[in-house]
C-alpha cells in the first residue's frame, strides 16, 4: 500500500519512495539518513497533529506532520 | 598548524575540543549547539597547533546557516587536516559526509567516536579495513572519558605533516563520466581555483544544484552555467530522478557498502536508558512528565537558593553598620566602600544561590539529551504561534541567558521564523530575571506569586507569538530534528559547562555590579540621584513605584540583575518589604521582566536580525512593559 509518512501507524515498517518536497527538504532530510529506498519503522506519533518520530539506519529522527506528508512511502 | 573540526551534529566535536582547550566550548547533547566556530591553540611535540571547533553539518551541500558557516570556513581557510568526527553508533549515515570530505583533498583522520556506545549497541567496526577502504588513518576514540584523545591528535599532526590525501572513491561508471566531462570544462574555465577547491568536488556541486556555488554562478558565464544544466538534465533522464537525489544516493550507496563490509552485528546490550522514551515522550505521559521536571527544576533551584540566600544577606548587611561605627557615614569615603559592600554581596548572596543550581540543572538535562525531546513534544504548540518544534530551544536557552538563545536561533530555516524567535526570547525570563523573581518575589511574597508572573510571562509570549505570526504570514517549513540517543550525564562534564557559563556572571556582570553600586553611592552621595529620579518620575509615578527606582531601571539595561540589586541600595534596606508593599515589588518585577533587553541583548540582536528589527524590539518590548506593569498595579 502506497501512503504519505504522516498516515502511517505506530510500529510499521515502511520504504520510502518519493521526498514531494524541493530541494532544500531532500538535502535535509537526506543529511539525516533518509533517502529513496530506505526502510524506515514508526516509533511514536505525537498527539494533537504533532510531529511523529521515526527510526532510521539505527537513529531517531523527529519530523513535523506537514514535513511527513511530502514523504510517500510503501507500507509492509 | 591548522586542524579543524568537522562533523555531523551530535558527533562529540565540541567534547574534543574542550578537552584539549580546557572547557571553552559549551556542548550538549542536542544537535547543532556550535552555532559559531570556537578556536584555540595548544602545544603537541613542541609545536603549537591550532584547533577549530566548526558547527555540526549533516553534509558539505549547504542547508541551515549553522552548516554554511563550517563549510565557508573549511574553503577558505586554509586548514591543514581535518578531523572527521563520527558517532561509531551512526557510522553509515556519517560516512556520507566523510565521502564528501574527502573529495575535498585535505589531510584527513578520522575520528570514531562513542566508540564503547557502539558497543553497546551492538556495533563492531573493523578499524583497519575501514582505514584500508579510505587510505585515511581512524582513531577510535571515547570523548567523553578522555579516551584516544592524545593519539588523535598525534595522528592528525603526522597526516598534516605528510599532507597525505585519502582515496576518493568513485561513483557508478555513467555518473562517473558526466563528473569527468563536468570537471574538465570546469578545468578549462578555471573556476575552482576561485572557490579553491578540486574540479571534482565543484562539478558534484554544480550536479547537486548546491545553492551557494550556483548562485554565485548564474550572474557570471552563462556558457558553462548551460553545459551544467545539459549534465544535470542527462542525470535526471538517465535515472528518472533530479539530479541531487542522483548523487545523493550514489553516495548513500557507497557509504552503506563500506559500512556492510567493516561492520559486524552483535546484539546489542539494552539499557534502562532506552526505555526512557517510552515515558518521556510517550503522549500524555510525557507531558506529565515535562511539567513535573520543571516544576522540580524550579523548586529546587529556589530552595537551593533560599537556603543560601538569607544568611548571607543577613550577614553582608550586618557589616555595613559595623563599619559605620569606626567610619562617619556622611563621608564619601563610606559611601564608596558601602557601594562596593552591597555589589559584593548582591553577586554572592543574591545572584549566585539561585544561578549556580539553575545552570547545574540545565546542564544536566542538556546533556541526557532531554531539550530536543521537548521540541518533539512542544512542535504542535508552537505551530499555533506560527512556529515550530525546533524554536522550543532558544527559548529554553533563554531561561539561563538571552545571548546563547538568540544566536541559538540560527538552527532555525527560515529568516522569518529566526525574527519571532529572537524577539520572544528576549522577553523569557533568563537566569538574572530569575534571580530578581525569586529572591524579591518568591523570598518577599510568595513562591505561587512567582510562579504566577512564570505564568503571565508564558502568556504573553503565546499572544505576542500570535500577533507577529499573524503580522509576517508564512507557513513554516516544518520540523526536522535528530532525536538523539540518552547519555548518562558526565558529572564533570556538567560542573564545567556551568563553570564556564558561571564565569560571565562572575568575570563580567559581578564588576559591573559592584562599579554600578559604587556610581548609585556617589550619585546618592552629590544627590545627582535626585536628577534622574525625577525625569523617570512619569515612569515611576505612572506604575506607582516609589521615586527612587528611577536610576534602578537605567542599570537594568546594563545587566537585569542590576536593577534589583540597585533598588535594594536605592531604597537602603535589604528589607524590601518594609518600604515598598507587594503590588509595589509585582508591579517592578513584571516592569523589569520585559522591559528592554539588556546590553549584551541588544547587541547580539543587532547582528542577528539588523538594526531596524532590533530597534523594533527594543520599542515592542519597552511598550508591552508599561502596559503590563501598569495593569499589575491595579489588578494585583
Amino acid at each position: 500500500m502506497i501512503t504519505t509518512l504522516d498516515l502511517v501507524k505506530e510500529s510499521q515498517k515502511v520504504r520510502v519512495i518519493n521526498i514531494s518536497g524541493g530541494w532544500g527538504l531532500r538535502q535535509r532530510l537526506g543529511g539525516l539518513g533518509i533517502h529513496f529506498g530506505d526502510e524506515i519503522v514508526i516509533k511514536k506519533s505525537a498527539i494533537m497533529h504533532g510531529p511523529i518520530l521515526i527510526s532510521v539506519h539505527g537513529n531517531q529522527v523527529a519530523l513535523g506532520r506537514g514535513v511527513a506528508r511530502k514523504v510517500t512511502v510503501e507500507v509492509g | 598548524m591548522k586542524i579543524a573540526l568537522m562533523g555531523q551534529q551530535n558527533s562529540g566535536k565540541s567534547t574534543i575540543f574542550n578537552s584539549v582547550a580546557g572547557y571553552k566550548a559549551v556542548t550538549s547533547n542536542f544537535p547543532g549547539k556550535t552555532v559559531t566556530y570556537n578556536l584555540t591553540k595548544f602545544n603537541l611535540f613542541g609545536q603549537t597547533l591550532e584547533l577549530v571547533d566548526l558547527p555540526g553539518t549533516y553534509s558539505l551541500t549547504s542547508f541551515d546557516l549553522a552548516e554554511l558557516e563550517a563549510r565557508k570556513y573549511l574553503l577558505k581557510n586554509s586548514v591543514d587536516v581535518v578531523i572527521d568526527v563520527i558517532d561509531a553508533s551512526l557510522l553509515s549515515r556519517s560516512l556520507e559526509l566523510t565521502l564528501q570530505l574527502l573529495e575535498l583533498k585535505i589531510p584527513m583522520v578520522i575520528c570514531l567516536n562513542m566508540i564503547d556506545e557502539a558497543d553497546r549497541k551492538g556495533i563492531k567496526i573493523d578499524i583497519e579495513k575501514l582505514s584500508k577502504i579510505l587510505d585515511v588513518p581512524v582513531v577510535p576514540v571515547i570523548a567523553v572519558k578522555g579516551k584516544g584523545i592524545k593519539e588523535l591528535f598525534s595522528t592528525a599532526y603526522k597526516m598534516g605533516e605528510k599532507k597525505k590525501i585519502g582515496k576518493t572513491l568513485n561513483f557508478s561508471k555513467d555518473v562517473e563520466e558526466v563528473i569527468e566531462k563536468l570537471s574538465a570544462q570546469i578545468k578549462e574555465k578555471q573556476i575552482s581555483k576561485e572557490f579553491n577547491v578540486p574540479e571534482r568536488f565543484l562539478a558534484i556541486k554544480y550536479l547537486e544544484n548546491d545553492r551557494y556555488f550556483m548562485e554565485d554562478f548564474k550572474n557570471r558565464d552563462k556558457k558553462i552555467f548551460k553545459e551544467i544544466n545539459y549534465f544535470q538534465n542527462l542525470l535526471k533522464e538517465v535515472h528518472g530522478r533530479p539530479p541531487d537525489v542522483v548523487i545523493s544516493s550514489e553516495r548513500h550507496h557507497l557509504s552503506m557498502n563500506i559500512y556492510e563490509s567493516v561492520v559486524s552485528l552483535t546484539k546489542p546490550h539494552a539499557s534502562l536508558i532506552d526505555y526512557l522514551d517510552n515515558v518521556l515522550m510517550h503522549p500524555i505521559l510525557g507531558y506529565i512528565s515535562l511539567g513535573l521536571i520543571f516544576y522540580l527544576f524550579f523548586n529546587l533551584v529556589f530552595k537551593v537558593g533560599k537556603i543560601v540566600e538569607e544568611p548571607l544577606l543577613n550577614y553582608f548587611y550586618s557589616i555595613i553598620p559595623l563599619i559605620g561605627k569606626s567610619i562617619n557615614t556622611e563621608t564619601l569615603l563610606f559611601s564608596v566602600i558601602s557601594g562596593i559592600i552591597q555589589g559584593l554581596a548582591g553577586g554572592i548572596a543574591i545572584v549566585l544561590p539561585y544561578l549556580f543550581p539553575f545552570l547545574f540543572g540545565l546542564a544536566i538535562l542538556e546533556d541526557l539529551g532531554y531539550l530536543p525531546r521537548i521540541a518533539f513534544l512542544m512542535d504542535a504548540f508552537l505551530h499555533k504561534i506560527g512556529l515550530h518544534g525546533k524554536a522550543i530551544i532558544p527559548f529554553i536557552l533563554g531561561y539561563g541567558c538571552t545571548v546563547p538563545a538568540i544566536m541559538a536561533t540560527r538552527i532555525l530555516e527560515s529568516e522569518r521564523d529566526r525574527f519571532i524567535t529572537s524577539v520572544l526570547a528576549t522577553m523569557i525570563p533568563c537566569a538574572a530575571r530569575m534571580t530578581i523573581i525569586f529572591a524579591l518575589v518568591a523570598f518577599y511574597i510568595s513562591p505561587k506569586a512567582a510562579l504566577a508572573i512564570y505564568i503571565l510571562n508564558l502568556i504573553v509570549i503565546i499572544i505576542s507569538g500570535k500577533i507577529l505570526s499573524r503580522l509576517l504570514p508564512e507557513v513554516t517549513p516544518g520540523m526536522i530534528l535528530e532525536i538523539p540517543a540518552y547519555h548518562i550525564p558526565s558529572l564533570k562534564v556538567a560542573l564545567a559547562k556551568t563553570w564556564l557559563r558561571m564565569k560571565e556572571f562572575i568575570f563580567v556582570a559581578w564588576p559591573l555590579l559592584i562599579a554600578g553600586s559604587t556610581i548609585l553611592s556617589l550619585l546618592h552621595y552629590f544627590r545627582a540621584d535626585t536628577l534622574i529620579n525625577h525625569f523617570f518620575s512619569p515612569l515611576t509615578s505612572l506604575l506607582g513605584l516609589p521615586l527612587v527606582v528611577g536610576t534602578t531601571l537605567i542599570f537594568g539595561i546594563l545587566r537585569k540583575e542590576l536593577s534589583m540589586l540597585m533598588l535594594i541600595q536605592a531604597l537602603g534596606t535589604a528589607n524590601v518589604v518594609s518600604v515598598m508593599s507587594t503590588t509595589q515589588i509585582m508591579t517592578f518585577t513584571v516592569f523589569i521582566i520585559f522591559y528592554i533587553p539588556c546590553v549584551a541583548t541588544i547587541a547580539v540582536l543587532w547582528r542577528e536580525i539588523g538594526s531596524k528589527r532590533t530597534l523594533f524590539t527594543i520599542a515592542f518590548t519597552f511598550i508591552l512593559a508599561i502596559i503590563l506593569a501598569t495593569i499589575t498595579r491595579f489588578v494585583y
